[in-house]
């Protein structure tokens, strides 16, 4: 890259205007540097204006009341000795640890919910003779852009038929109607990439189609799998419409809806465990993404190139 | 190919499909429906008895002058936020797609406002930008900008809260938008971009002329996304500002909210909530019609 700058006619050591090859790669390098430094410095200010309210959080996580309140106080030092007491507070005498476990377990209920529904209609809209399969499955995507906002109308009325006002189950009913088309979607793109002669040779050795779609398409569609699961499970830590329309009770709550609801008790804010536990949440959801970025990269654009 | 297994594959494939073809029409079709035909009615949470009242719900909702602004804002914050959120996307798409020391925990760092549930997020802006402690504030009086001891009040101002909530859609899309952008980015032959440097195009040129051609169509569906998301999102406006002050930040999804869930009125804010169609219809058709230029090329 560096070679290909310098001008033909410098070969022999001496470029026309009198400038030599040394002073063309010093150019060069200089011009090199500069934008690595730019990249650096641009890199390194999305970082900061991204994390700002992260390190805040951070920081006041430790803080203690007078320091945090105190008129003119730095707020990015600690200006009194750091302490843990509010993470303590947060574990022992908040539901905190209640909202997670609840995420956790609508989280895994609407994975469960979403595979089953979303693997066998995936496969078979990419690979079984159906005379409407492109339009169907386009149909299914389209109906995420159904807004929950309208949506939850019914939805008062029908989590009051069943009997689940209250209660995470209900989430855990109404999670899939959005998980549900967009992992369809994802796998369809997934399924597609795995060229036929794989299953057809199973089907060939004795497996039936069903067999061949278990044993063969499904672990040969794992990223795709790992994709809608982390999906799912995200959407049940990210959901808040239905979340706090549905359940109102601390017992129930998940952490989207318990976190900014029950550490502000009326007018009084709980600062410190109150971004504690937003930052608690938020690390490792971030970490699971940062992992598999290039898999959902992939995996979005597959499902909308061969879609 | 033998009748046979063709007519068996033919079952099972609607076996298959059909757990989720139900599913989505119980719990999507029938409830969108319903939704629409509750907003032509006089369907309250206390009293679900269905009367038709023809389109006096609409023709509230138009006489009301929060509707009004909401519907105003929902655009208004749409179209803002989107055209910020593409300039910064590229950049950090620009960024990320190149390699340097330490990018792992640039990539972590950027990807936080989205990783994070919208909720959360917001509770942490509403820390940011509190009336008394907003460290914001404070670099701003160290700056000399803001005099000692004297406040924003990011959230307590109209154009202040208005701002504050593009801001913190913006803050929570780029990387969404970013991470679209870089799959278009990384999917252009190096030999493009390097044959572009041969001929002596510096990076202003390639930009221009090479990387931001090449990567609309994924730019599109940036805007797409980004758009959907923050047209229908009610959970920014609800923590941070919950419409303040006096409703000057409510939304479309936020009054929908107010008026079915925390007033009671399902008919009223299922006639709020179906002013976001029209939007999101134009933005399924783009959606087919981008669907149908990948499968041509």
């Amino acid at each position: 890259m560096v070679g290909a700058l310098a001008p033909a006619g410098a070969v022999d050591g001496e470029a026309p205007g009198g400038t030599t090859v040394e002073q063309q790669r010093r150019r060069a390098q200089r011009r090199h540097v500069v934008s690595r430094i730019t990249l650096y410095v641009v890199a390194i200010i999305a970082a900061l204006l991204a994390a700002f309210p992260f390190i805040v959080e951070g920081i006041i996580t430790f803080k203690r009341d007078q320091d945090l309140f105190g008129p003119g106080n730095n707020p990015f030092v600690y200006n009194l000795d750091p302490t843990t007491e509010h993470l303590d507070f947060l574990f022992t005498d908040t539901g905190f640890m209640t909202f997670v476990g609840n995420t956790l377990v609508v989280g895994g209920c609407v994975v469960a919910i979403t595979l089953l529904l979303a693997l066998p209609a995936a496969y078979s809209l990419a690979r079984l003779p159906l005379r409407w399969s492109g339009a169907l499955g386009i149909t299914i995507f389209l109906v995420y852009l159904i807004p929950p906002s309208l949506l939850f109308v019914s939805f008062s009325r029908l989590v009051a038929n069943l009997d689940l006002q209250d209660s995470k189950w209900a989430l855990v009913v109404l999670y899939p109607t959005i998980t549900v088309p967009v992992s369809v979607w994802l796998l369809l793109g997934f399924f597609k990439s795995i060229p036929r002669d794989i299953e057809e040779q199973a089907m060939v050795d004795g497996y039936s189609r069903l067999a061949a779609f278990w044993r063969v398409a499904v672990p040969l569609a794992f990223p795709g799998i790992v994709a809608v699961v982390v999906f799912a499970f995200t959407l049940s830590a990210h959901e808040f419409l239905y979340a706090s329309a549905f359940v109102s009770s601390s017992a129930e709550k998940t952490v989207s809806v318990g976190i900014p609801t029950e550490l502000v008790l009326g007018d009084v804010f709980h600062w410190q465990e109150l971004q504690a536990a937003a930052l608690l949440v938020a690390l490792p959801i971030a970490f699971v993404f940062n992992l598999l970025l290039e898999r959902f990269v992939s995996g979005f654009t597959m499902g909308a190139v061969k879609g | 190919m033998r009748a046979g297994p063709a007519d068996r594959d033919g079952l099972l494939a609607r076996l298959m499909l059909l757990p989720a073809i139900v599913y989505i029409v119980a719990l999507v079709a029938v409830p969108f429906v319903v939704a629409i035909a509750y907003s032509f009615s006089d369907v309250t949470a206390g009293n679900p008895s269905y009367d038709w009242v023809g389109l006096d719900n609409y023709r509230a909702n138009w006489d009301d002058p929060v509707f009004r602004r909401s519907l105003w804002n929902t655009f208004f914050f749409t179209a803002a936020t989107i055209a910020l959120t593409v300039v910064l996307a590229n950049i950090v798409a620009l960024v990320l797609t190149t390699d340097f020391r330490g990018k792992w925990v640039v990539r972590l760092l950027v990807l936080l406002p989205w990783t994070t549930p919208a909720a959360l997020g917001a509770i942490a802006w509403v820390f940011m930008l509190d009336s008394l402690l907003s460290p914001i504030d404070w670099i701003l009086q160290q700056l000399g900008l803001l005099g000692d001891g004297r406040h924003m009040v990011w959230l307590g101002k109209s154009g202040l809260a208005k701002g504050s909530v593009i801001g913190v859609q913006v803050w929570r899309l780029v990387p969404l938008a970013a991470v679209i952008i870089m799959a278009g980015q990384t999917a252009i032959p190096d030999e493009i971009n390097d044959a572009a440097a041969v001929d002596g195009a510096g990076f202003w040129r390639r930009l221009w002329e090479v990387t931001l051609p090449l990567t609309r169509p994924v730019i599109a569906v940036a805007v797409l996304f980004g758009a959907i998301v923050t047209f229908t999102d009610m959970s920014v406006v609800r923590v941070l500002t919950n419409g303040a002050p006096v409703n000057q930040t409510q939304v479309l999804a936020s009054w929908a909210y107010v008026k079915g869930i925390d007033g009671g009125n399902l008919a009223q804010g299922a006639a709020v909530a179906v002013f976001l169609l029209p939007l999101l219809l134009a933005a399924t058709v783009a959606i087919l019609r981008a669907v149908r230029r990948w499968e041509v090329t």
